[in-house]
């Protein structure tokens, strides 16, 4: 299969969706001429004209609530924020408008609606350019979690996404659009709550989304090296959340290590964690272990922010301890 | 009266669909308050006494398939779009007939389908909802109009600007209407702002803007005609500055003690029903016995309304779950 950049992934499925149907459009800073910071809507403005791609003045609260608008009245919005901090200005929108819209009106009004954006430290713009706030959507009942790892999925989810009739909170990885991988040409679909077995395994299950799945995959390739074999489960989608496929390879395994870059107080990782003690706690063999950011905003200081985040090796010491193998044992070894 | 309203000859169908859409308002609200006190309605109650003549005249100006969006004080609006009183009325009471099957309540009432895309319980997010709905209308190469109804409280926030300017770049078909009712919650706009003349806040991003007495249905209606023919022409947006009153405080537990008797008065001699009834009188002869008849008819209206919310069923448990399960 060809490869290509989870960044051109993207945009084959804005295009191919907005190609499928008139009422897709797109609307973002930059995202028109320019084709957006990270390139992702380069070339859609010839194609589909100013109508349907659209710049907008630097009004995140605006602009969210226009597409939560527009969707609610029977378009297909995209709304690109260049970065998840600046989603936050538009949080009454997207927590009070969009999520809620389809309950308060008992089920008629329906909200299709993306808000594509991206997050995630190692970028070195500090504080206000790399949070990963999934945690804040995640609790939020009535939005859609989606955090592709790579190309193919973010195709298949985006294409998806757009197809759906709910409000999506569609999170990028700064880190991830130069990353290659194979994507089908075409119709591909990957649906929401369906996770992905990255890596299969037998000795423990490594729970990994966005970025840390990359991070996952280079600690199992080491893990391997020491005969431990690391099964990685990419969710994919946080809400829907796949449990029955979490479930299963924790049944296989009986050991869990679950990574996350955002911060580990009120993250995901804990609820996961959470639903696994409660539906599997007798398949457990060791503690579930959480490798998880560090509480606190992201410095600007380069090994202060890789201090920050998850790297390889926490997650490797974390697969190691959840096996009850000690460091001095592997160094004896 | 508006000299133009006067020189247009307006029908009389058209006069009597004015007073009887300002008056169902005035029963609906004037009756549901008596619900509320008996304990039939729970939650909040923000009655649109007063300001009947605003929501009456700007729909009477819009036409099928154009959209509007409300505000918490919703129910004028919903009522002058041509809502089904009983379908509101059960949803007041909770009841599986209501408009959003009782998952909404007064400040959730919306009909999608029929164009309006509900009333708010957040002050202001009406605005950039309303634009977004006439962005979806211009994508799609409609001419249908989008009406925000917004306040003088919401002018304050951060939204009216930022929506308002996108309607502007994009030249969308939209008309935001600001209901003036000079309190935001209990704080007069003199203390909320420095010029209380809203309207100058869309003058100074380009936007077509007029101010006009809210309490005068007919004044509205010629006014948001206009708009409405500026927008189709494609010279969208326009903002329309309504200046009204409240005929008591916020909502229905709020005495609204700190509104001013003297202004009260003032606005009350204004009373929009009054000038709806006068023009209906004045303009096509009807007689107090036809004015009579169609009181009568519009309470009658509004009881069976009750009757059937009241013999409604709520929601069950497994209709719950099973909704929920998308959850």
């Amino acid at each position: 299969m060809r490869e290509i950049m989870y960044r051109e992934a993207l945009r084959e499925a804005i295009d191919e969706e907005m190609q499928r149907n008139s009422d897709v459009f797109i609307i973002g800073e930059g995202i028109a001429e320019r084709g957006g910071s990270y390139k992702v809507t380069e070339g859609l403005l010839a194609k589909y004209g100013p109508r349907r791609v659209r710049d907008t003045p630097i009004a995140e609260a605006g602009m969210i609530g226009v597409g939560v608008g527009a969707a609610i009245a029977g378009a297909r919005p995209i709304v690109e924020i260049l970065y998840v901090d600046f989603a936050m200005l538009g949080m009454d929108m997207l927590v009070n408008q969009a999520a809620k819209f389809r309950l308060m009106t008992g089920g008629d009004g329906r909200v299709p609606f993306v808000m594509r954006t991206q997050g995630g430290a190692g970028g070195g713009v500090a504080a206000q350019h790399s949070q990963s706030l999934e945690a804040l959507f995640y609790h939020i009942p009535g939005l859609k979690v989606v955090m592709p790892s790579a190309p193919a999925d973010a195709k298949g989810l985006l294409k998806y996404a757009l197809r759906q009739d709910d409000p999506v909170m569609f999170l990028e990885h700064k880190h991830l659009y130069m990353t290659k991988g194979p994507v089908p040409e075409g119709e591909h679909i990957v649906e929401f709550g369906k996770a992905d077995i990255k890596r299969p395994g037998r000795d423990v299950t490594v729970i990994a989304w966005s970025n840390m799945v990359p991070r996952a995959l280079e600690a199992a390739a080491a893990l391997a090296e020491e005969g431990i074999e690391a099964e990685v489960v990419d969710p994919r989608t946080l809400v829907p959340l796949d449990t029955e496929t979490i479930l299963a390879s924790v049944a296989r395994t009986n050991r869990v290590v679950i990574v996350q870059e955002a911060v580990r107080r009120g993250g995901v990782a804990s609820d996961i964690a959470s639903i696994i003690q409660e539906e599997a706690f007798y398949e457990l063999d060791a503690p579930i272990e959480i490798v998880a950011g560090l509480n606190i905003p992201i410095p600007f200081n380069l090994e202060l922010e890789k201090a920050s985040v998850p790297q390889k090796d926490d997650v490797i010491r974390a697969a190691r301890r959840a096996l009850h193998i000690q460091p001095m044992a592997i160094a004896a070894k | 009266m508006d000299e133009a309203v006067k020189r247009n000859a307006p029908s009389r169908e058209f006069l009597e669909k004015i007073f009887r859409t300002a008056y169902k308002i005035r029963v609906f609200e004037t009756e549901g308050i008596k619900l509320y006190r008996q304990g039939l309605i729970r939650g909040y109650f923000h009655p649109y006494l007063g300001q009947e003549g605003i929501a009456t005249g700007v729909c009477a100006a819009l036409r099928e398939g154009d959209y509007i969006a409300s505000t918490h004080r919703g129910h004028g609006h919903c009522i002058a779009w041509g809502a089904d009183v009983k379908r509101m009325v059960a949803e007041l009471l909770q009841k599986e007939t209501g408009y959003c099957r009782g998952y909404g309540g007064s400040m959730h009432i919306a009909d999608i389908g029929k164009g309006n895309l509900g009333a708010n319980g957040i002050v202001g997010a009406g605005t950039p909802l309303g634009v977004g709905a006439a962005l979806a209308a211009q994508i799609r190469g409609s001419d249908a109009v989008t009406v925000t109804f917004t306040t003088d409280g919401a002018s304050n926030n951060g939204t009216f600007l930022e929506s308002l300017n996108l309607a502007a770049i994009w030249n969308l078909n939209f008309i935001l209407v600001i209901e003036n009712n000079q309190y935001a919650v209990s704080t007069p706009i003199e203390e909320a702002t420095r010029d209380t003349d809203l309207y100058k806040r869309g003058l100074s991003i380009g936007v077509e803007s007029h101010q006009v007495d809210g309490n005068d249905p007919l004044a509205v209606y010629h006014l948001t005609r206009e708009a409405v023919e500026t927008c189709r022409a494609g010279k969208g947006p326009v903002l329309i500055e309504a200046k009204t009153f409240r005929h008591m405080g916020h909502h229905v537990n709020d005495p609204g003690k700190y509104m001013p008797e003297e202004r009260l008065a003032f606005y009350k001699a204004r009373d929009p029903i009054d000038r709806a009834r006068a023009a209906l009188v004045e303009m096509s002869g009807v007689d107090k016995a036809d004015i009579d008849a169609i009181e009568a008819e519009i309470a009658a209206e509004f009881a069976e309304a009750v009757d059937f919310a009241k013999e409604s069923r709520e929601i069950t448990a497994a209709e719950f779950r099973q909704f929920v399960a998308a959850y």
